[in-house]
């Protein structure tokens, strides 16, 4: 917070002036707000106590695919500072090859009678699809404009969002594809006193498996090294003997890999998958990413449960206690209003450094 | 300064160009009383006449959703309308030429698709639209051009009126609907739970779908008139894919049913997840016609769920129109409302059958006349049944079936012939 | 000097060629080819089908073939025999791809996952003669279409040009068969020229398309020598010349647009108002991301705001309060609730920069779009069954009923809008929005205060995009909140990019171009959003600047390449004075 106070008073905008004034009105009223539907929610006692642990782990399962499509964004963002648009369809294009070799592996039986065998077949092909995509775009619609302003790369990255989705559109259909479900995966499993759905429960478990194996491999090794000293600064890194465009490269296939978990993961656990499949969990992703502070891989994690969180508890704790009729409807009204609170609170996100005010 | 006499250049320009339009604009309606619309006969009605010459044409067109994600909605009506025509063979001695638009299912394809189509003042009237959305402004356009407009799949109550004899905002002189009015369709959801199922509780959702929310509304008032409780209207996006935490208030509300008229894919991800959440099963779910496809009820959580929808023609002439269909486009009918528009295309041609006259050769219909023909329509026999229609266009014969999908029914055909209950409304 | 023949590398041959082959099998394999194969040009044999897959070798070997450009102390190198058999090998090597296809997909059946490759797409791709001969055809097609555009450069210069405009100007006539006979129509010429020209629907027949060609060849080869003397003339002219020349072309537009409806009847013009009504969000939206550089994905929500208020306010059957106003006395209310809303807005915002900006804008336009459909709001707006009943526009007795004298209103308030936004750039606050575009650091360092000129920006970007959503709710006469997703915004902003970002022509060009086309060129719409992306990739690449770019923006992205020319020269005149390059 302090930082954030020295960067107003180093702007001039103080606390009485409109925008100030304004905003702090803004955080006041949030709080109010939140509170006061909390306690109506909670001493209402709509939901037992069950259903409110039940509704933490559903926000922890979609959180945590959510975290994983957020990776990518994130460190693309931290290496080449702006945001890969297009990692929403990264994400979908795993999950949409990996529709396909589910369907055959079902076909053949191997889906339900080996699922442990079956599942890591097919993420290994939504990893390896994913993977390919991200460095397709990569290689034609990115890196010739390296060296432009971000606007540019920004806007170049919506197109091939767009071209992406209707690509997979045209090749594969507009229709729905169902994921075949798995048998082995029916039920619950009560742990720690909560009540965990077996597909979510390994759906969490991966993903967080995922999230600790990439920390190690930013951390630990050589090459996560090199990735870091990219993202601090490109041509100090390329005078040290760092070979710039593969590490850059590294980036985007590391965070395609993520996305191919993802994909998989999502077919598990909602079985579903069509071209726009990518679109919003890849807005969700990209708010998750900003919201936890961009760049910051931990962030990024973090960014995703809480918006898992919110979009889960968020209707049901706040809305309903204020008496909003269908608040369901509003659950991404209260995951954008989130991020922008975040924002208003701490302008580089929950774990951001200053980075993010200096750079952007 | 000098930005201020460019200011006061192109003011001038602006007034006298507005001018020019204005003088354009009056030479154009005066040319166009004379020269293209058709010569309107003194005896003619006041919204004038289609006059088709020897050996034309008669011309109407269809503005169906052909288009982007409700693509199957509107071609297969398309197909419809084509077989009608087909079978309709030559209206005096003219054959029958079909224009087709898109509605994209929304306000503004609805315009502009409709803008296209009287755009040619030949065309007498226009089968569609496929959605209530679109219908809205498009009726609107239709009505002012004095064209007949007939659709198989607008629902909405908005277009037409409250059954009890008062117009509602949206409806225009010149529509009618071969569909159902939504009301009926609740009032049928309703009946059916209260009085069958004896259950007092219910819990509705809609997806933001002017369809869906109008459905909802509609059998949540007839359920709470009944004397029913709603414990639970709420609603989810589309696009959205976790429903277990909407479906976790739905069964803290102690409802014992849940109706939820909506679309695939949201409809699967709620039954799907709905076996994770205690107290949630397929017995207590209905859902509506919109989701009635193979797909569907091919998903092993949707069984023993009940559904509403209007009933499925039967009988000879159907079984015949569905194999016409099949021959011509190489599958069975994709959607619910094919049959509605295969009537709504049939009546039309009827009336203009009945309202033309031959004037030495010359095909001449009365708008007005046709209109007012439309309106006085009494029991047509069409595919759907008996075909009447009121003064505010609700022409659909209203039966309304509950179905069931059980164990035994494997495809969306066995589970159209699962009728636990049929539903016609008393006069 | 002597001019060596130029000398192909084939490395890039082999590469290119079959970029263009996969290129082919991808537009095949979306279904595009078969979707146009209906579509006729002329008539009988060109269809759009066929033209689009043969433009792939045509394009590729063209490239590939391209001799190196003229440069300073290097010689000249001219297209020779070489060009045109690389040209070939690389048209070759695309049929080869495409061949390969055909007889892979004809052995295997791939349609459960690539479900546009079907019997029909074969058999057109075969020319309906069977895969043995089918292929055949195809090979040597494909060799004779690169070879055809590897030829392109043997033609000399003079005629270059004017010969494959001539030919783009054929495929135009084909294509936009709707809009040319109606303006044919329209000047009473019709019923002469379009029979002519046109056979039916089924595009142009043959002498109509050898006319077409005709005229446009000596229409542009009559051009080609005046454009450069055009241009010199202006570059040489004073300010003031050069200004009169401006209102002088600018007096001959507008009399063009203002007898445009009449010509061109009722459903061109629904198209062109739907263009206008994005022109105005595009105006905005150009203060918004042109000038003041801040990226706004959220744009929709201003237009919904302006599109919400106007109906709630004049509607007789809006929900919960309806003063039934007439348009105009509606309008100040609209502009109040849009500066609202861009003070809502804009105020969070004010901190951030670049994509937390985007992103934030972005979760304003759905936040937008979820409460006016929510049933939470529905006793104002009516949810998801929208408002309807908004009346149409009139001044005093006269009522603007059908679209052309909707067009009309458009006009005047985009001619005003225009006024606005031009006399903005040139203001001071216009020119504290691009100093802060520049460098907000710097900007701010100068003086400008930063709080007000962001918050300005959103609020005027906020009022032009409302008045363009009160003109749609009257146009559309009813509005539902599924009118006002995110694709309105990508639509906007893609007028503005394409149309080059802080160019006011640019933006009309951009707002013609992208909303206008789609509407005639209904075989386009499936495949609308490919296309649009596709060309924004193209344009970031090639033309950053857009289609008219503003020449402040277009000096910034190129800039290393003016201070290369600069040197350049320099170096040429043997000036060695320092210059900067800006």
């Amino acid at each position: 917070m302090s930082d954030y106070g020295a960067a107003l008073r180093r702007r001039g905008l103080e606390l009485f002036s409109f925008t100030g004034g304004f905003l702090w009105a803004v955080r006041i009223a949030a709080v109010v707000v939140v509170i006061w539907g909390a306690v109506g929610s909670l001493t209402e006692g709509r939901l037992t106590f069950d259903q409110w642990k039940n509704l933490v782990v559903f926000g922890l399962a979609q959180g945590s695919v959510y975290a994983l499509i957020a990776l990518g964004y994130t460190m693309v963002y931290g290496v080449l500072r702006f945001i890969n648009f297009a990692h929403g369809e990264v994400f979908m294009s795993g999950a949409m090859i990996g529709f396909f070799a589910a369907r055959e592996l079902n076909q053949h039986g191997l889906w339900s009678d080996r699922p442990v065998l079956g599942i890591l077949i097919v993420l290994l092909v939504c990893m390896t699809t994913s993977t390919t995509v991200a460095l397709i775009v990569e290689r034609v619609a990115y890196r010739p404009l390296r060296q432009r302003p971000r606007l540019i790369l920004l806007i170049t990255a919506i197109g091939a969002s767009f071209v992406l989705q209707y690509a997979f559109r045209g090749l594969f259909g507009a229709g729905v594809k169902s994921y075949p479900s798995i048998e082995a995966l029916q039920g619950s499993w009560r742990i720690l006193g909560f009540n965990v759905i077996k597909t979510q429960g390994v759906v969490i478990l991966i993903a967080f498996g995922m999230m600790a194996l990439l920390y190690t491999f930013v951390e630990r090794t050589r090459t996560g090294r090199a990735m870091r000293a990219v993202a601090e600064d490109q041509e100090t890194a390329e005078l040290m003997g760092i070979n710039v465009d593969r590490t850059i490269v590294t980036v985007f296939a590391v965070g395609g890999a993520m996305a191919g978990v993802a994909g998989l993961l999502w077919g598990l656990v909602f079985q579903q998958v069509f071209f726009f499949t990518g679109f919003l969990p890849g807005i969700k992703a990209f708010a998750s990413a900003v919201l936890g502070g961009i760049g910051n891989i931990p962030g990024a994690m973090l960014g995703g449960l809480v918006l898992g969180q919110t979009e889960s508890l968020g209707p049901s704790l706040v809305l309903s206690g204020l008496g909003v009729p269908s608040a369901h409807q509003l659950k991404d009204v209260i995951a954008f209003l989130v991020l922008v609170l975040v924002l208003v609170f701490r302008p580089t996100g929950l774990l951001g450094e200053r980075v993010a005010e200096e750079r952007a | 300064m000098k930005q201020h006499r460019l200011f006061w250049l192109i003011a001038v320009l602006v007034a006298a160009l507005a001018l020019v339009a204005a003088a354009c604009g009056g030479d154009d309606d005066d040319e166009g009383a004379g020269g293209e619309t058709t010569t309107e006969e003194p005896s003619g009605g006041a919204l004038g006449t289609v006059e088709i010459a020897p050996g034309e044409p008669i011309k109407i067109a269809s503005l169906q959703s052909i288009s982007g994600a409700t693509a199957s909605l509107g071609t297969d009506q398309v197909r419809a309308i084509e077989i009608a025509i087909e079978d309709f063979g030559e209206v005096h001695g003219r054959s029958v030429e079909l224009q087709s638009e898109d509605d994209g299912c929304a306000a503004e394809g609805g315009t502009t698709g409709m803008q296209r189509i009287v755009a040619d003042p030949q065309v007498v009237g226009v089968i569609g639209t496929s959605c209530s959305g679109a219908g809205v402004p498009a009726s609107q356009i239709a009505s002012e051009a004095g064209l007949v407009m007939i659709s198989g799949s607008n629902t909405s109550p908005s277009l037409t009126s409250d059954l009890e004899g008062n117009a509602n905002d949206a409806f225009q002189p010149g529509y009618a609907r071969t569909a159902h009015n939504d009301l009926i369709q609740g009032q049928a959801a309703a009946e059916y739970v209260f009085n069958e199922l004896e259950l007092t509780k219910i819990a509705t959702i809609h997806d933001g779908d002017p369809y869906t929310e109008g459905l909802a509304t509609a059998m949540g008032n007839a359920f709470t008139e009944l004397g029913g409780d709603v414990v639970l209207a709420t609603a989810v996006n589309k696009g959205d894919t976790d429903m277990r935490p909407v479906l976790t208030e739905v069964a803290a509300s102690g409802a014992e049913l849940l109706y939820f008229p909506i679309f695939q894919p949201e409809a699967d991800f709620i039954v799907k997840q709905a076996r994770d959440i205690q107290g949630l099963n397929a017995a207590t779910m209905m859902a509506a016609d919109g989701v009635l496809s193979d797909t569907f009820v091919s998903i092993p959580e949707s069984e023993d769920m009940y559904f509403s929808g209007p009933a499925q023609p039967e009988g000879s002439a159907y079984e015949e129109f569905v194999g016409k269909y099949e021959e011509a486009y190489g599958e069975r009918p994709i959607q619910a409302f094919h049959a509605h528009s295969y009537d709504a295309a049939t009546l039309l041609l009827t009336l203009i059958q009945d309202v033309g006259e031959d004037r030495d050769g010359t095909l001449v219909i009365d708008r007005e006349a046709l209109r007012n023909a439309l309106y006085e329509t009494e029991g047509f026999e069409g595919l759907t049944g008996t075909i009447t229609c009121d003064e505010f266009g609700d022409c659909a014969d209203p039966k309304i079936n509950i179905l069931q999908n059980t164990a035994e029914q494997e495809t969306i055909e066995q589970v159209q012939r699962n009728v636990l209950f049929t539903f016609e409304p008393s006069e | 000097m002597a001019a060596r023949f130029h000398r192909p590398d084939p490395r890039r041959t082999v590469v290119l060629g079959i970029a263009g082959g996969l290129t082919a099998v991808f537009l095949s394999a979306i279904g595009m080819v078969e979707e146009f194969i209906k579509r006729s040009l002329v008539d009988p044999e060109v269809v759009l089908g066929y033209v689009t897959i043969a433009l792939v070798p045509f394009v590729f070997a063209y490239v590939v073939a391209r001799p190196p450009p003229v440069r300073e102390g290097i010689a000249p190198v001219r297209p020779g025999p070489l060009t045109l058999a690389a040209g070939a090998v690389a048209g070759l090597l695309t049929a080869s791809v495409v061949s390969l296809f055909v007889v892979i997909t004809t052995e295997v059946n791939v349609r459960g996952v690539l479900q546009n490759v079907s019997p029909p797409l074969l058999e057109t791709l075969t020319f309906h003669r069977g895969v043995g001969q089918g292929v055949v055809w195809l090979l040597v097609g494909g060799t004779l279409i690169g070879a055809g555009g590897a030829a392109v450069h043997l033609i000399p210069a003079r005629y270059r040009r004017p010969v494959v405009l001539a030919v783009v100007w054929v495929l135009i006539f084909g294509l936009l068969q709707v809009l040319i006979a109606q303006i044919f129509r329209g000047l009473k010429v019709g019923d002469t020229v379009n029979p002519f020209l046109y056979k039916g629907s089924r595009g142009l027949t043959i002498h109509g398309a050898i006319t077409v060609w005709i005229a446009a060849f000596l229409i542009a080869l009559s051009l080609e020598g005046q454009r450069e003397a055009m241009r010199r003339r202006l570059a040489e002219a004073t300010p003031a010349v050069r200004r009169n020349y401006m209102l002088v072309g600018l007096a001959v537009a507008l009399l063009i647009l203002a007898v445009t409806p009449q010509i061109l009847g009722n459903f061109l013009s629904e198209v062109l108002d739907l263009a206008g009504i994005f022109l105005l969000m595009a105006l905005g939206l150009n203060i918004v991301v042109g000038y003041a550089g801040l990226l706004d994905l959220g744009y929709v929500a201003f237009f919904a705001v302006g599109a919400y208020t106007g109906a709630v306010l004049t509607s007789p059957s809006s929900p919960e309060w309806n003063p039934a106003f007439t348009f105009w006395a509606a309008i100040p209310f609209i502009m109040v609730a849009a500066a609202l809303a861009g003070i809502i807005v804009g105020t969070p915002v004010l901190r951030m920069r670049g994509d937390y900006l985007a992103i934030v804008t972005l979760g304003f336009g759905e936040i937008a779009r979820i409460l006016f459909l929510s049933d939470a709001l529905k006793p104002y707006f009516g949810g998801a069954q929208g408002i309807i009943r908004v009346p149409n526009i009139s001044i005093g007795p006269v009522e603007f009923v059908t679209s052309q004298d909707f067009f009309y209103i458009i006009y005047a308030l985009a001619i005003v809008l225009i006024y606005v936004s031009w006399a903005l750039q040139h203001s001071r606050v216009g020119r504290a929005w691009m100093a802060m575009r520049e460098d907000e650091t710097v900007a701010e360092v100068m003086g400008v205060n930063i709080v007000a000129a962001k918050l300005q920006a959103f609020i005027i970007g906020a009022i032009l995009a409302s008045l363009g959503g009160a003109l749609f709710a009257h146009k559309i006469g009813s509005i539902f909140p599924h009118s006002f997703n995110i694709v309105v915004s990508i639509t906007v902003l893609m007028c503005v990019i394409v149309g080059g970002m802080g160019s006011i022509p640019g933006v009309i060009l951009g707002a013609i171009v992208l909303v206008g086309a789609p509407e005639l060129l209904r075989e386009f719409s499936e495949f609308k959003f490919l296309l649009y992306g596709a060309l924004l990739i193209f344009m970031m690449q090639m033309k950053p600047e857009g289609l008219i770019p503003s020449r402040q923006r277009a000096q910034e992205l190129h800039q290393d390449e003016a201070a290369q020319d600069a040197w350049l020269r320099r170096e040429a005149l043997g000036d060695t004075e320092p210059e900067p390059a800006k």
